[in-house]
């Protein structure tokens, strides 16, 4: 019997208090969301990978840390050891020594392979989250990864945040 | 990564948001979820074990298809551990968006790039 998943919001919650801080305010959408039906089955569909754990490749100009909001299009075809990660919330270490723990794209690419999912898209759209203002990402960040995913022919997408 | 979801879904597009943070995707409330009980870091699996990576991936496309209705999070029965006990402290400082009662462990917020090496920022600066 597993327990029960951390709740994050109530630690936070106490723990800002605890520093003084003003409450975080997480976005919050009680309103039923939207909904697309699959059309085809997983196995036939391309997927977008899209991860928020700020990665980038060699050549890209990294994210920085004061709220970036900005994305960054990353090959899938090369392998994940290449893949570059930066972000100031969460532990890299584990992360850049196998950066498929945040940005899966070699066992994407295997589950391509093995007819799991139909294909993988060529390039990934990595982004960095924590970004403080949920106006700026709603306003900054969410239209740029919609463009750039309408931009790809895909049948799903797949969201890996840290 | 809720607020992306449910606006691609808008534009088109079926999304599935895999998650180690219940409390908060249930609040943004995307159209589909699938949560592991990992440690934040680590919500595509544990580092250098590909099958446990390969297996969680199946199981958050198996949800994919499973899911059938808007703002449901499926439990993948992926769990960091049989022991707990990390939970205990997974709000000190290896967490994502989370503060210790000792202090904010998270790294200074500088308007610089932050490159991974050295050699990425000469990289960038030449392109």
């Amino acid at each position: 019997m597993s327990s029960a998943p951390v709740d994050y919001i109530a630690r936070t919650r106490e723990q800002y208090d605890a520093l003084g801080y003003d409450p975080y305010r997480w976005a919050e959408r009680p309103e039923t969301p939207p909904w697309v039906p699959l059309t085809k089955p997983v196995a036939d569909s391309t997927v977008a990978l899209l991860a928020s754990g700020g990665a980038y490749r060699r050549g890209h100009v990294a994210f920085h840390w004061n709220d970036d909001t900005g994305i960054r299009m990353v090959r899938t075809d090369e392998p994940a050891v290449d893949v570059r990660l930066t972000h100031f919330a969460y532990d890299l270490v584990p992360a850049r020594e196998d950066p498929n723990i945040v940005f899966p794209v070699d066992r994407l690419s295997e589950l391509a392979d093995e007819g799991v999912i139909g294909g993988l898209a060529p390039e990934a759209v990595a982004f960095m989250g924590g970004i403080y203002s949920v106006r700026r990402a709603e306003v900054e960040l969410v239209p740029q990864v919609v463009d750039a995913v309408m931009a790809m022919d895909v049948d799903l997408a797949l969201l890996v945040p840290v | 990564m809720g607020l992306v979801a449910r606006a691609l879904e808008e534009a088109g597009v079926p999304t599935l948001c895999l998650t180690a943070a219940h409390s908060i995707t249930a609040a943004a409330n995307p159209p589909r979820a699938a949560f592991v009980d990992m440690p934040l870091g680590y919500t595509a699996g544990r580092p250098h074990e590909p099958d446990f990576q390969r297996d969680l991936l199946r199981r958050a496309f198996a949800a994919f298809t499973a899911i059938d209705a808007p703002g449901t999070i499926v439990d993948t029965g992926i769990r960091w551990s049989d022991d707990d006990s990390w939970k205990d402290g997974a709000s000190s400082g290896l967490n994502n968006g989370v503060v210790s009662a000792e202090g904010d462990t998270r790294s200074e917020r500088s308007p610089e790039p932050q490159y991974q090496y050295d050699d990425d920022r000469l990289a960038a600066e030449g392109a």
